[in-house]
């Protein structure tokens, strides 16, 4: 393809066979988005159901598919796209990269995920959504009538294996892409961190796969992995998750240590305090999150010497994850600290996260994990952690590169007000939720009797959750009334690092010439030490771009139509599914893409107009 | 200054405490293990809590120091780290989860340990103890008690002070066993058993829950365990071994009436004394009962509506639903006089 | 594209020409990882299977069926097949292309051969009683051993692609690249191999 045509594409067209990181992270951040909507929701509605005692606003059938697609959609569905929507638009920026290291399956990684999501929401309108909780534990999935639980193992599979791709990218970028200077120990902590939860993905998300590949043949196929009269076993599904899913809360919990560790420099205007221990603390946390898998199983009967082996490994988590707090302390320490929204968020987190923290500890105390375990207690410390630590971070992550990725500035005031309510929501929501979990409320009931205690807390608890989405709403409004805010686009923040070279919007190719790095920080140290613009490690010339491609589509689009005809056993279907999955990898791989070329006079003409 | 600092978890405590309903709250714990498992939570919190006053005391002090002040353009000092902090809150960190790792690995083994030889009365001491095999079922539980071979349905009844040897299975799915007040939870698995013990010092009506997902009625698959002294035990398992005859071949008319439609339509599932299946709870002592279908108010009301739609009630429980043609109003309101004679602890 | 390949063929190889360009260094890089999330993947399933391997109810047990004359001769054949394609690699780094063609195609055939066998073990076992859904042993050893013998399928339709499209181009940095991979990926299922070889047949027939 040349330049010319590369350029006259349709816009859907350009945006469905698109291979440019930006274009793919902000499809990650519009899917994530809509999914993230979608399970908020799904918890007004088991927030309405729990409003009052015996209230049957839904069915408890209806409830336990809530509850169920909450979880997922929001695990697989919102957060980790989010994420993956920041990571794929900045990690290459912060490195100095024109691209990522696999611009084909990156795309391909992002329609798995976003088909997958779809596909796993079809349930809801063909006879009924998974209901067995986003644990599907066995037997429970494995013995659930209807097909609700086909479309979970089929897909979180597709979807998952669209994380491991992009798992893979993310390490291979980070690797071989970085410019000439940006040592490993040069990394923004926001790519160290999320080389790490690429780690984990790689080595976590296997286990998922293989768990849901049992539950598909033992539903669909005969298996007898879990049955229990065919001599199976009920509790190898629990590890399987497990190990896959401890390793994804943090996961989800690095990319946005990662990116409070940009924002709380950048407006304390003071480079990271310990920069060396943040990333040995991220390390760590990274290897002992596979360490700890068991701990979600106390009471599941693996006896005392396990119990008390993965009691103390999950508290030793709170070791490394104590330096990290106290070093984001240090940072603000003696700065100069500026009170924008993103820097709200980063702050909002640090208490919320600590009271996440220490529940954790708390639960990891095995000996009274058998009181706290599957109540309330439990649900109020992961939502401690994931909303107070993943979902603060991805609010701040937005108002911190929304300049960058779109051009404009959202807007201060009503940023604050959406910040406001939301932490206050947050807080009224899940604090009562630690006591009514001691208080005998058991998690993921339909409902509640009377007479037990448990009715205030309950309303308070909704009516907090009516806070957040009220304050959800705002920021939405905020996305559409701050469009005129174009000015100061580029660097609005005095940022610190490489992104903020760039022109906002970004074009194509990032950087008309790549940075050469010479410390820490690298935009600041040019700032402050320098004459305020990067160094060129190479001179102006054409820049080679890879050709976009309807292939990954094609393929994430045959793995729907298989699963269809998995799911209903409609054997032509699979087939037909697999053909075009397998037929457009074998197109793939026998078409040589030699790309195109930006030519020079277009750079220089991008770079007078900016 | 100080005495601020001690009476924060303290304060916090009672907050605590004030919570929650006698005989399910965790918080109000009776008996020897679930006193073990509060103290245990009591001990974790303290130490959270000084955790987070250290670091909130920082954090505020940090935030309100450091803000940017109208007019101010500094550019403040890029300081790199410093290793002896980052030593000492590696360390104090450490000591701290010590001090919480250390008793919790012995309370984990103590409550793993159900066994009835007590070694700190004595060389050997038997431990007064029965033994209880509890069996989740969707949506109910079952109790059997293999040394007096008797099994009730619901509803649990212990002696006070006596150790109470728990063990768990399944028939379908997991469930899991929890009796806040008495002693945390363990799973019922299928295909696996496993066991855990309480005890019971006062005489009282305690609440349990089924705490894993196990189905659409997950939420009403509530239980008592019903501790009363060890003479009212045993009179209690002599007679559900060996029911009193108002029972198993009841006198009044209606109640004779009612006897029959239970054996028409009720006892392959459901048995009393010894005679029926055991697809449903046993309902020898059912006009004992505190609670029908495990959680509503055992009225005739309620229990007509109960038997007349059951799945409205209970959706996914194995009980049929019985309309006006499988039983007339007259024969339901025999079948009802004669299930609240089913009593055998008065005579 | 014919006369663009002609190009590249007349250039001078690097002495390592997989690694020679920034793609086939991610190439690389990338597949190397890529493997090691396949090693978590066949650990969970050798995990699966240690946990039901007793569970054999009253169907076949490995004891009953496992012989070992069968599973040594697949053994050999895949081990062989990691050799050609070893000198396949040493082909390719001295430039002879044709060289690394045969013992591609030598690797491709024992393959195949490798599957024949395989498709005949599960027949032979299917016979013996051992269904899919005998028992949880039945279900946990061919889902073991079936995703590797998935995997050597998937190998041989990869190699056999490469071996069809690049019949005539010769030696290229675009096309070197492809080819090592696909020799990682060999090793790395003749690999997984050996461990089912000795967790599965000796500990089933020993154990």
């Amino acid at each position: 393809m040349s330049y010319e045509k590369a350029q006259s594409k349709n816009v859907i067209w350009d945006w469905l066979t698109t291979v440019d990181h930006k274009k793919i992270g902000i499809m990650y951040l519009a899917g994530g988005a809509f999914f993230f909507a979608l399970g908020g929701l799904e918890a007004i509605l088991m927030r309405i159901q729990l409003m009052f005692p015996e209230f049957s606003f839904v069915q408890a059938q209806t409830f336990n598919e809530l509850l169920t697609m909450h979880g997922t959609t929001m695990i697989f569905l919102a957060a980790m796209p989010l994420l993956f929507g920041f990571m794929n638009f900045i990690i290459p920026l912060q490195i100095g990269a024109r691209d990522v290291a696999f611009p084909f399956l990156n795309a391909l990684g992002f329609w798995l995920f976003l088909f997958g999501g779809l596909l796993l929401n079809v349930s809801w309108f063909v006879g009924g959504a998974p209901d067995a909780g986003w644990t599907a534990y066995v037997p429970l999935s494995s013995e659930s009538p209807g097909h609700g639980l086909d479309y979970y193992v089929l897909g979180l599979q597709v979807g998952g294996l669209g994380t491991l791709i992009g798992g893979i990218n993310f390490l291979v970028t980070i690797i071989n892409m970085r410019a000439p200077g940006m040592s490993m120990m040069r990394m923004p902590l926001f790519t160290w961190s999320s080389f790490v939860a690429s780690m984990l993905i790689l080595f976590a998300f296997p286990a998922l796969t293989i768990g849901l590949l049992l539950l598909m043949l033992e539903r669909l196929f005969g298996g007898t992995f879990f049955a229990v009269d065919f001599g199976g076993n009920v509790i190898i599904w629990q590890h399987l998750f497990w190990i896959f899913g401890h390793p994804e809360v943090y996961i989800l919990i690095l990319p946005a240590f990662g990116i409070f560790s940009e924002i709380l420099p950048t407006f304390a205007k003071k480079r990271l305090f310990g920069y060396s221990a943040m990333v040995f603390a991220t390390l760590i946390i990274g290897f002992l999150g596979f360490m700890v898998w068991a701990h979600h199983m106390f009471t599941v009967g693996m006896g005392p010497v396990a119990n008390a082996i993965f009691a103390v490994a999950t508290m030793a988590i709170a070791v490394p994850t104590g330096i990290k707090i106290f070093n984001w302390l240090l940072t603000l320490w003696g700065g100069r600290i500026q009170f924008t929204t993103a820097n709200l968020f980063a702050l909002g987190f640090i208490p919320s996260f600590v009271m996440g923290g220490v529940t954790g500890v708390m639960l990891a105390t095995s000996a009274a994990n058998y009181q706290f375990h599957d109540t309330y207690f439990v649900v109020a410390h992961f939502h401690y952690v994931i909303i107070g630590g993943v979902v603060l971070g991805l609010f701040g992550g937005a108002f911190y590169w929304w300049p960058k990725m779109f051009g404009y500035r959202l807007n201060e005031t009503l940023g604050k007000w959406f910040f406001w309510l939301f932490l206050t929501g947050f807080h009224l929501t899940f604090f009562v939720q630690h006591f009514l979990g001691l208080m005998g409320m058991q998690r993921r009931v339909a409902s509640y009797l009377g007479g037990q205690g448990l009715e205030s807390m309950n309303f308070i608890s909704t009516m907090g959750a009516f806070l957040m989405t009220i304050a959800f709403i705002l920021f939405l409004i905020n996305i559409f009334v701050s469009t005129n805010n174009k000015e100061n686009a580029a660097d609005p923040w005095d940022g610190r690092t490489l992104e903020w070279t760039t022109p906002s919007p970004v074009p194509e190719y990032n950087f008309a010439q790549t940075p050469l790095v010479r410390d820490l920080d690298a935009y600041w140290y040019e700032k402050y030490e320098g004459d305020g613009k990067m160094k060129a490690a190479e001179p102006l010339g054409d820049i080679h771009m890879p050709n976009g491609t309807i292939l990954p589509v094609l393929i994430s689009l045959g793995l729907i139509i298989a699963s269809f005809g998995f799911i209903y056993m409609v054997i032509p279907l699979i087939i037909a599914g697999l053909g075009v999955t397998f037929g457009s990898m074998f197109v793939r791989s026998i078409k040589e893409d030699h790309g195109y070329h930006i030519p020079v006079e277009e750079i220089k003409r991008d770079k007078e107009e900016g | 200054m100080k005495y601020i600092w001690r009476l924060l978890p303290i304060s916090f405590i009672l907050l605590m405490t004030g919570c929650g309903v006698e005989n399910l709250s965790a918080l109000d714990p009776q008996g020897p293990v679930a006193e073990m498992q509060y103290s245990l939570i009591q001990l974790s919190l303290y130490i959270m809590i000084f955790v987070m006053v250290i670091v909130f005391s920082i954090y505020i002090f940090v935030i309100y120091r450091f803000r940017e002040k109208p007019g101010d353009t500094h550019i403040p000092k890029q300081v790199h780290g410093n290793r002896t902090l980052e030593i000492i809150w590696t360390t104090i960190p450490i000591l701290l989860l010590l001090m919480l790792a250390i008793p919790n690995v012995m309370d984990t083994f103590t409550l793993a340990d159900v066994g009835v030889t007590d070694e700190e009365a004595g060389e050997g001491e038997e431990i007064d103890h029965i033994t209880i095999d509890v069996t989740a079922h969707q949506f109910w539980w079952e109790f059997d008690y293999p040394e007096y071979e008797i099994t009730s349905g619901q509803e649990m009844y212990i002696p006070t002070d006596t150790r109470i040897i728990i063990n768990l299975q399944s028939s379908d799915v997991i469930h899991s066993f929890w009796v806040p007040a008495l002693a945390g939870k363990q799973d019922n698995v299928p295909g696996i058993e496993n066991d855990m013990w309480f005890e019971a010092p006062e005489e009282g009506v305690y609440m349990g829950k089924c705490t894993e997902l196990c189905g659409p009625s997950h939420w009403q698959m509530d239980f008592k365990v019903i501790a009363v002294d060890p003479d009212t035990f045993d009179t209690w398992a002599t007679n559900m071994a060996e029911p009193p005859e108002q029972v198993t071949d009841p006198e009044g008319e209606v109640a004779v009436d009612g006897r029959g439609v239970f054996e028409q339509s009720c006892i392959s599932c459901h048995a009393v004394g010894d005679e029926g299946g055991n697809t449903g709870p046993n309902l020898t002592n059912y006009g004992e009962r505190e609670a029908l279908a495990g959680y509503l108010d055992p009225t005739d009301e309620n229990l007509e509506a109960w038997l007349r739609d059951t799945q409205e009630y209970k959706p996914g429980n194995e009980m049929p639903n019985f309309n006006h043609d499988a039983i007339n109003d007259e024969e339901m309101e025999a079948l009802i006089a004669y299930l609240n004679e089913l009593k055998i602890l008065e005579d | 594209m014919a006369e663009n390949e002609a190009m590249e063929q007349q250039q001078t190889l690097p002495p390592n020409p997989e690694k020679a360009t920034l793609e086939g260094r991610n190439k690389y890089l990338g597949f190397w990882f890529f493997l090691g999330g396949e090693t978590v993947l066949f650990g969970s399933l050798f995990g699966t299977y240690l946990g039901l391997r007793s569970g054999v109810l009253d169907g076949p047990g490995p004891a009953d069926l496992f012989h070992l004359d069968l599973v040594f001769i697949m053994t050999m054949i895949l081990l062989t097949s990691s050799l050609t394609s070893v000198f396949a690699v040493i082909n390719m780094k001295r430039g002879n292309y044709k060289g690394l063609l045969i013992w591609m195609w030598a690797t491709v055939a024992l393959g195949v051969a490798f599957l024949v066998f395989e498709i005949y073990e599960f027949y032979e076992y299917y016979h013996q009683g051992l269904g899919f859904s005998t028992s949880a042993f039945a279900s946990a050893f061919y889902t073991l051993v079936g995703t590797h013998g998935a995997h050597v399928l998937f190998g041989v339709l990869w190699i056999t692609t490469l071996l069809i499209r690049y019949r005539k181009s010769g030696l290229t940095l675009t096309n070197a690249p492809k080819f090592y991979t696909a020799v990682l990926y060999w090793h790395f299922i003749d690999v997984v191999w050996v461990f089912i070889f000795t967790v599965v047949y000796l500990l089933g027939i020993g154990g």
